[in-house]
């Protein structure tokens, strides 16, 4: 690799303590809410002695577990409509040249690039007339809708830079040997793009998982996720409670990034 | 319950407003007028303030009439401001705090109540029968209550301390509390205990006043050991801070859970401070009025009011209550002493309009 030079002397020590710095900027909170979470203590800036005791109070609060299940159950459905339709809009916008192409690639940026408080300002002025002409209630519905609108964008953002590193001549190849477009794509494109499909949907998921701002304004029908109901209990001064809350899902969070790896590389040495 | 308010909520509420045409064209007249007293028209949807009503209860008031009750939670009023107004909330009663109140009327984004649906409106105490932001009780019943105050550990400064605001902002600072004083972080809050200890009002719109309270604000900083407003009562308890400026729900709650709760005080200065009333109230276009109603009434009813204050350990605004508190909360919201000037002192922080943000450049400035 002739453009890259391993750094030498000065050099190379001010780039280790930059990283270094970086990972402490990053890590000490993080490592600061996992101590603390264990911390026989009501408040969560004092150490009283070690204990597990504030996650069985977790396991046992019906509000915090039942807001668990909420946010889990929305993640799911947000995940699996997004990316189907995400791949979808990805593969249509790289694959075919059609008639409003670039317009309808541009508005499906739009979510990612907007506030999220604009988003949800939006959002909740929609369900309102929808619930006039339409009598939609807010609730389940809302929420998982409103997370599917922003994670398409994300999904397919994603999925796009997949389809846009193959090699299309793999596609034209299956075709030649008389393969069906339905096939090819089937057995050819879909296993190749896969590893994009597995990494935006578990974006998705962690998305909708942490969404606060979007999710206040068009909840409903005491569908609070987890997220939300925290934040709202932050109010009332922080416990350990809520950094065992944290840390649960934070530990969730990195599980499924450590699974999208894992998939990635499992697929990755299928394709070898 | 007074939060602290985020300005952009406060904008994009605005904006809300703007966008939904300033809510339906309810007008005036109840939706409720149809009503008979006790009846339900459909599943109860409260819209509440988190950890505010014991979930039991409400299962408890689900289970009376054989109705489904649900409760979704907000974070602060600037945050259910916009979902209400914005209309099709599918809200049947929210909790606003008194300023809010004055707000969601102005706005026509609450209904008036139908009292005769009502009937225990009668236990509300008379010191909350005529709120400044709802004088006549039309759109709003007070739910729980509670005052800023000054907290303190006698342990550090010792009984004999004037109960005054000079405790924080004079030369009556003790030695052994300087550097060891926590105001809150709110603009309201914060600049009112500076008015009042001049002897102003907490709500004054003269500019001149406001000034004379950021220099006293301004003054003080050097007793402090910061401004803080979610862990007031923790760093008390905790022994980070000797006088702590905060609310007498979370002071009380935080007391008790020591082992010695004596040795904690907290009073309303006697040149006054604030108190806050959180308020029940129906939106404008609630989809069932009649379960509103009756739901409202029940909270009203003396067991009830008590079986939420002992739950939450907030003060109830209802004098068929009092005597169904559990001890050592009846002990505090019954002790003089807690409230030196008396009633005619305390205010309820009240929405000065355009005036806010002379407010909130005024603690800015005054934090420096």
């Amino acid at each position: 690799m002739s453009g890259i030079t391993e750094p030498r002397g000065l050099t190379k020590g001010a780039l280790a303590a930059t990283s270094w710095l970086v990972y402490f900027f990053f890590y000490a909170p993080i490592l600061v809410l996992i101590i603390y979470s264990f911390s026989d203590s009501r408040n969560a800036s004092v150490w009283g002695g070690f204990t597990t005791s504030w996650y069985s109070e977790f396991a046992s609060d019906g509000e915090l577990t039942g807001a668990l299940s909420n946010s889990i159950r929305i993640a799911i459905v947000a995940t699996l409509v997004s990316v189907v339709l995400g791949t979808m809009s990805a593969f249509a916008l790289e694959r075919f040249r059609f008639r409003g192409q670039r317009v309808f690639d541009a508005l499906l940026y739009l979510p990612v690039i907007i506030p999220d408080v604009t988003m949800a300002v939006m959002l909740l002025l929609f369900f309102a007339q929808a619930a006039t002409w339409f009598g939609f209630p807010k609730g389940f519905g809302t929420i998982a809708l409103s997370h599917i609108a922003f994670c398409i964008s994300f999904v397919s953002i994603v999925v796009r830079a997949r389809l846009s590193g193959m090699d299309d001549k793999l596609e034209e190849a299956a075709m030649d040997l008389y393969a069906s477009r339905w096939q090819a794509f089937r057995h050819v494109t879909l296993p190749l793009i896969m590893p994009g499909i597995l990494g935006g949907g578990l974006l998705a998921m962690t998305l909708s998982l942490d969404d606060v701002v979007i999710t206040q304004f068009v909840t409903g029908g005491g569908w609070s996720t987890l997220p939300v109901y925290v934040f709202s209990l932050i109010r009332k001064g922080v416990t350990p409670l809520i950094n065992a809350v944290s840390v649960v899902m934070l530990v969730a969070s990195m599980a499924l990034v450590a699974l999208s790896l894992l998939a990635q590389r499992l697929r990755g040495d299928d394709a070898v | 319950m007074t939060s602290s308010r985020f300005r952009w909520t406060a904008v994009i509420a605005a904006f809300a407003m703007i966008l939904a045409g300033c809510g339906g064209d309810s007008g005036t007249e109840s939706a409720a007028a149809e009503c008979e007293l006790g009846q339900t028209d459909g599943p109860l949807a409260l819209y509440n303030w988190a950890e505010y009503i014991d979930p039991e209860q409400l299962d408890a008031f689900g289970a009376e009439y054989g109705i489904d009750a649900t409760m979704t939670e907000y974070d602060s009023n600037e945050a259910m401001l916009p979902v209400v107004s914005a209309g099709n909330s599918g809200y049947d009663v929210v909790v606003p705090s008194d300023y809010m109140v004055g707000i969601m009327i102005d706005g026509e984004f609450v209904q008036p109540l139908n009292f005769d649906l009502i009937p225990n409106a009668s236990n509300i105490s008379d010191e909350f029968a005529s709120p400044s932001y709802d004088p006549d009780l039309t759109y709003s019943v007070p739910y729980q209550w509670g005052y800023t105050g000054l907290a303190v550990d006698t342990d550090v400064v010792g009984t004999d301390f004037p109960r005054s605001w000079d405790l924080v902002f004079g030369d009556a600072v003790p030695a052994e509390a300087a550097g060891k004083i926590t105001l809150l972080n709110d603009p309201r809050e914060t600049m009112g205990a500076a008015l009042k200890a001049l002897g102003y009002s907490l709500n004054t719109t003269d500019q001149g006043e406001l000034d004379e309270a950021q220099a006293l604000i301004e003054s003080a900083k050097g007793n402090l050991l910061r401004f803080d407003t979610d862990s007031s009562d923790e760093l008390l308890t905790a022994g980070e801070s000797a006088i702590a400026h905060g609310y007498s729900g979370d002071m009380f709650t935080q007391f008790l859970e020591m082992d010695d709760p004596s040795r904690y005080v907290f009073f309303v200065p006697e040149e006054g401070g604030t108190r806050w009333i959180d308020n029940m109230v129906i939106p404008f276009d609630a989809p069932h009025p009649c379960t509103a109603h009756t739901f409202i009434n029940w909270m009203l009813d003396g067991e009830q009011g008590a079986t939420l204050s002992n739950w939450n350990y907030y003060a109830t605004p209802n004098a068929a209550s009092i005597d169904l508190l559990d001890d050592d909360l009846n002990a505090f919201l019954t002790d003089p002493s807690v409230l030196p000037g008396g009633l005619d002192k305390v205010e309820e922080i009240a929405d000065t309009g355009d005036f806010e943000i002379n407010y909130s450049d005024a603690f800015e400035n005054a934090k420096g």
